[in-house]
Order: C-alpha cells, then sequence, then structure tokens
C-alpha cells in the first residue's frame, strides 16, 4: 500500500531565510503522527509547507498525488484539513458561522447539518455559545472551535498545530480523547505536531524529531519514547 | 412644521442615496482597508451607461437591471485588471491607482459623452404619489435604497457565499485555508459595491443630473456618511447616510443656506476624525489578546 502522506526532499523559506532543509517522512492512512522538536526547529513551517501555504522545494505526495506547490484552497479540496498555529478563527463572525466555514467545500448539505450536530456532541461547550462572535470566545473554547472547523470537511487528513495549546490539562486530556475516538471511528488521519511531547507520543503512532528544519530521528511511538535524549530534552526524565 | 417634514424626506431620499454609495465604499474598506476614491465615478460611469441604453430605446427598467449587471461586470473587471497587480504595494501606490482610476473613469466619460449637463429620466411618475411632502422620485428612491440594502443584508447574512465573502475579507489566510478562493470574493466584492453604486447614481442622477462631475459632492457626502457611522460597519454607514442626508438637508434650508451645504460634509468629517476616530457604531473590536 503506498503512504498516505509522502513528503521527501522538502525544503522551504521565508523570504531569503531558508527553515526546512529537505525533510523527509512518511504515512500511512488510517495513523496519527506526531512531529516533535524544539522551539524553531520547523515543525509549524513543515505543516504550512504541506498545505501550500509557504514557498517550498521538494516533493509532498498525498495518496500518490502531487500537492507541491498546489494552492492552500486547493489542498483542503483533497481532504486535508489544518488547525493552525494561532487558532485561525474568524473573530466577527459566529460560532456556528466559523464551523459552516469548515464545510465551505462540501456540497452534502444535509451531511453538513448533521455533522454540525456531530461536533456539538463532542464540544458541547460550543453549542451553548454557538451564536456568541468567535473572537469573544475563550482561548480554549477557540482551539476547541479550530479543532472542530477541520473536522467539518470530513477530511482524510489533518494537521494539528499544538492542538494543546492554552488548554486546561482535563481539557488537553478530554481534546485527546475526542481525536483518538475521530482517528479510530471515522479513520482520519492525523499529523500532530505538540509542545506536551509525553501526550503526543501517547496518542501518535509513529514520531518524527525534527532539529532545524531535518529529521534527525524517526521511529514507532514505542522506540522514540525509550530514546535517551529524547527522553531528557522533550520527556524531561 | 410641514416645511421642517418635507426637509426630513427630502434629506432621507439623498440620504439613501448617500447610505448606498457609503455601504459601497465600507465593502471594499473592509476587504482591502482602502478608501476607493474612484467609487464616485465607477458609479457616474455606470449612470451613463443606462442613459445610453434607455437613449437607445430601452425601457426604463430593463435599462436599469442591465446597467447594475454591467456595472457588476465593470468592478470585478476593474479588480481583476487594475487592482489586482497592485495588490501588494504600499498603500501609497494604491492610493494613487484610485485616484488614476477616478480620473481616467471621469475623463473617458467626458471624451465620449462630452461634458454637458444631460438630464436623466426618473422611473417614477412626475406627480406625487406618496402624499404632498415629498416627490415621486424620492419617494422612490428611498424605496429602491430600502430594497438594494435588504438584499444586501440578506445575501450577506444569509447566504454560503455572503459568509464566504465575510470570511475572506476578516482573515484571507483562514480563507484560503477552509478552500475560499480569496481573490474572487474581493473581484465580486467589487462587482458588488460598483453595482450598489451604480444603483445610487441612476437614482441621484434626476436629482442632480447627468454629468460627469455629479459624484463628486455625492462621495464626500458618503465618505462622511461611512465615517460618521463607523467605516467598518455595514450598518452604520447605511445609519450615517441618511442621517448626513437629513442633515445636509435641514442645515441647508434653515440654517446655513445651500451654498455652504457641501461645508456641512467636510466639517462632519474632521469633526468625526477628531472627536471618535473610529465613528459613532465603528467597532471596537473584540478580540482576545
Ligand atoms: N513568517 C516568518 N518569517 C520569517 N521567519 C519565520 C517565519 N515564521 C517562522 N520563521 C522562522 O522559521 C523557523 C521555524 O519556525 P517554526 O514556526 O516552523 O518553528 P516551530 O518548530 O513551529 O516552533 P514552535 O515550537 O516555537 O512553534 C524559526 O527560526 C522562525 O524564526
Ligand atoms: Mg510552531
Amino acid at each position: 500500500m503506498a503512504a498516505l502522506l509522502q513528503v521527501s526532499g522538502l525544503h522551504a523559506s521565508y523570504g531569503l531565510t531558508r527553515v526546512l532543509h529537505g525533510i523527509d517522512f512518511a504515512m500511512d492512512e488510517g495513523t496519527i503522527t506526531t512531529l516533535l522538536g524544539a522551539n524553531g526547529a520547523g515543525k509549524t513551517t513543515t505543516l504550512r509547507a504541506l498545505c501550500g501555504m509557504v514557498k517550498t522545494q521538494g516533493q509532498v505526495r498525498f495518496s500518490g498525488e502531487r500537492i507541491d506547490g498546489k494552492a492552500p484552497e486547493d489542498i483542503v479540496r483533497k481532504g486535508i484539513a489544518h488547525v493552525p498555529d494561532g487558532r485561525g478563527t474568524f473573530v466577527n463572525l459566529t460560532t456556528e458561522e466559523n464551523l459552516r466555514l469548515g464545510a465551505y467545500t462540501r456540497r452534502d448539505r444535509g451531511a453538513v447539518e448533521a455533522d454540525l450536530e456531530r461536533v456539538y456532541g463532542y464540544f458541547p461547550r460550543l453549542k451553548e455559545r454557538h451564536t456568541q462572535q468567535a473572537g469573544t470566545l475563550s482561548g480554549g473554547e477557540q482551539q476547541m472551535l479550530a479543532v472542530s472547523r477541520a473536522l467539518m470537511l470530513r477530511p482524510r487528513l489533518m494537521l494539528l498545530d499544538e492542538p494543546s495549546f492554552g488548554l486546561a490539562p482535563l481539557i488537553v486530556r478530554e481534546l485527546f480523547e475526542i481525536l483518538r475516538t475521530v482517528n479510530a471511528k471515522e479513520k482520519v488521519s492525523m499529523l500532530v505536531v505538540e509542545q506536551n511531547a509525553a501526550m503526543a507520543l501517547e496518542l501518535a503512532d509513529h514520531a518524527y524529531l525534527i532539529e532545524t528544519g531535518r529529521v534527525v530521528l524517526s521511529g514507532t511511538t514505542g522506540e522514540i519514547k525509550s530514546n535517551d535524549a529524547v527522553r531528557r530534552s522533550y520527556l524531561g526524565y | 412644521m410641514q416645511e421642517l417634514l418635507h426637509q426630513v424626506l427630502a434629506g432621507l431620499a439623498t440620504g439613501g442615496i448617500y447610505a448606498s454609495l457609503a455601504l459601497a465604499l465600507v465593502m471594499i474598506y473592509q476587504a482591502t482597508h482602502l478608501v476607493n476614491f474612484a467609487q464616485g465615478e465607477m458609479a457616474m460611469f455606470a449612470t451613463y451607461l443606462a442613459w445610453s441604453l434607455i437613449n437607445a430605446g430601452m425601457p426604463y427598467w430593463p435599462a436599469f437591471l442591465l446597467t447594475v449587471v454591467l456595472a457588476f461586470v465593470l468592478g470585478v473587471v476593474i479588480e481583476r485588471v487594475i487592482i489586482r497587480p497592485v495588490e501588494n504595494a504600499p498603500v501609497l501606490a494604491v492610493v494613487v491607482v484610485f485616484i488614476a482610476l477616478l480620473v481616467i473613469l471621469n475623463s473617458v466619460t467626458g471624451w465620449i459623452y462630452s461634458y454637458t449637463i444631460k438630464s436623466f429620466p426618473s422611473p417614477f411618475p412626475a406627480e406625487p404619489i406618496f402624499g404632498q411632502y415629498v416627490t415621486s422620485h424620492q419617494g422612490g428612491a428611498i424605496g429602491v435604497t430600502l430594497v438594494v440594502l435588504l438584499l444586501l443584508f440578506l445575501f450577506f447574512r444569509y447566504t454560503p457565499l455572503g459568509l464566504a465573502m465575510r470570511a475572506a475579507a476578516q482573515n484571507p489566510d483562514s480563507a484560503r485555508l477552509v478552500g475560499i478562493r480569496v481573490g474572487w470574493m474581493l473581484a465580486l466584492g467589487w462587482g458588488l459595491a460598483a453595482a450598489v453604486g451604480g444603483v445610487a447614481g441612476m437614482m441621484v442622477a434626476p436629482i442632480v443630473f447627468l454629468d460627469p462631475n455629479m459624484m463628486g459632492g455625492v462621495l464626500l457626502y458618503a465618505f462622511a456618511a461611512a465615517l460618521v457611522g463607523g467605516i467598518d460597519n455595514p450598518a452604520g454607514a447605511v445609519f450615517g447616510g441618511f442621517l448626513v442626508g437629513v442633515l445636509e438637508n435641514l442645515l441647508g434650508a434653515f440654517v446655513i443656506g445651500n451654498e455652504l451645504k457641501l461645508a456641512v460634509a467636510l466639517v462632519l468629517i474632521i469633526g468625526v476624525l477628531v472627536v471618535k476616530p473610529s465613528g459613532f457604531f465603528g467597532k471596537v473590536l473584540v478580540t482576545r489578546v
């Protein structure tokens, strides 16, 4: 079986500053992969590169098809949803309008209504606040909204940039539980960037460690967890 | 008393026209954070197109509708061909492009149609139909304005495309991530603004007559209206339009006379900018930091 996502020799730069120096990794359909790395290693940039938000060189294949060089609005139509760094909330729109925008490219209106109820089922808080201006939601609520907006696409692959950012520990557990459920029940593949390496390694099947724009270590989460360097730097024990 | 009522109603009629044009300004402002100084000339050009159609023998309302469509297309084309290339240029460069557009439209119209003043027909009868305090055209213009405003409101509030346009204007990056073609939304916004401006032009032309400079004063009032209401608030701009129209008429009739009327707009603009820069209904954006 060909990999769902196959990245080879991915370079990316902001202006003249090159940030990614040839990233290689792959993930299979239905799996959860996590990218670990220190601040500034290039994790956010990698996710941005995958969905066409920064200029890149190298190859990105999704389901065998080249998607590098395509625009974000075309890549999302392939079924890749991005929960961006900073949440990307439409602050002047209501919670529900934000969610509906997640399904903007879908044409199955009836199923979209059902999915709205489905994400409200995951995050009842959002339902309570469905007419509230999204910019006035708390940071954690906006994070839930960002994840929900991505779910509204019914994506094949979700790119999650620090989904636990700003969430209370209890809510983080809940969110990761929901991600696990979505992955198991709906076969949505996920590529997760996390500061909370312990939680991410718990959730994922595979992990890649990125340092200054290069993959320096990869393996199953079991292997990575038992790596001494990772333990010291990212797990803190 | 009757005179007062008459002046208020007349003010509402022109106010509706300012409101439409103010709304067109706000639509472009929200998407680009720039004030389209050429909005008035685009409306003027559309009105000349309507005049040509009517003169060629087309009945008023079909000519009206066709003009709205043509204005829309003109707006889209202007965005694609002239505005798009300077998308990422510094603000001043874009302002120069707007002013160039203003001058070009003005002189091209003058060249095609000459600068002599023409009369423009009203679709409403000459005898009063809405009672004695307001001419039929004034009453009709208020009606047309309200219909346009209602249609725009319904479009932006309740249709997926309207929602997408609002999203694209607010947060282009996130909009692209959910699949919205932001560039086209901008072009559509220009088209809609131009169409609304075209309606305003056709409604004001029977009052101010048709000439290439007819929208200069109107644009100034519309700009004042948009600032009074808050340049980022469509409802505020509409309210501002009606307010400026009524104020202009009352002050002109009872206080300062017609000669100084245009100065009212400028005083309002400066006054608002000094006292309340975000306008009276300008969104004090509620975001968490
Ligand atoms: N818009 C930008 N313009 C210029 N340089 C940038 C930009 N965004 C990121 N960088 C640089 O690229 C490098 C990688 O940034 P990136 O955001 O990908 O890191 P990250 O791994 O996500 O870090 P963090 O854990 O802090 O989120 C950093 O050195 C950063 O300074
Ligand atoms: Mg990051």
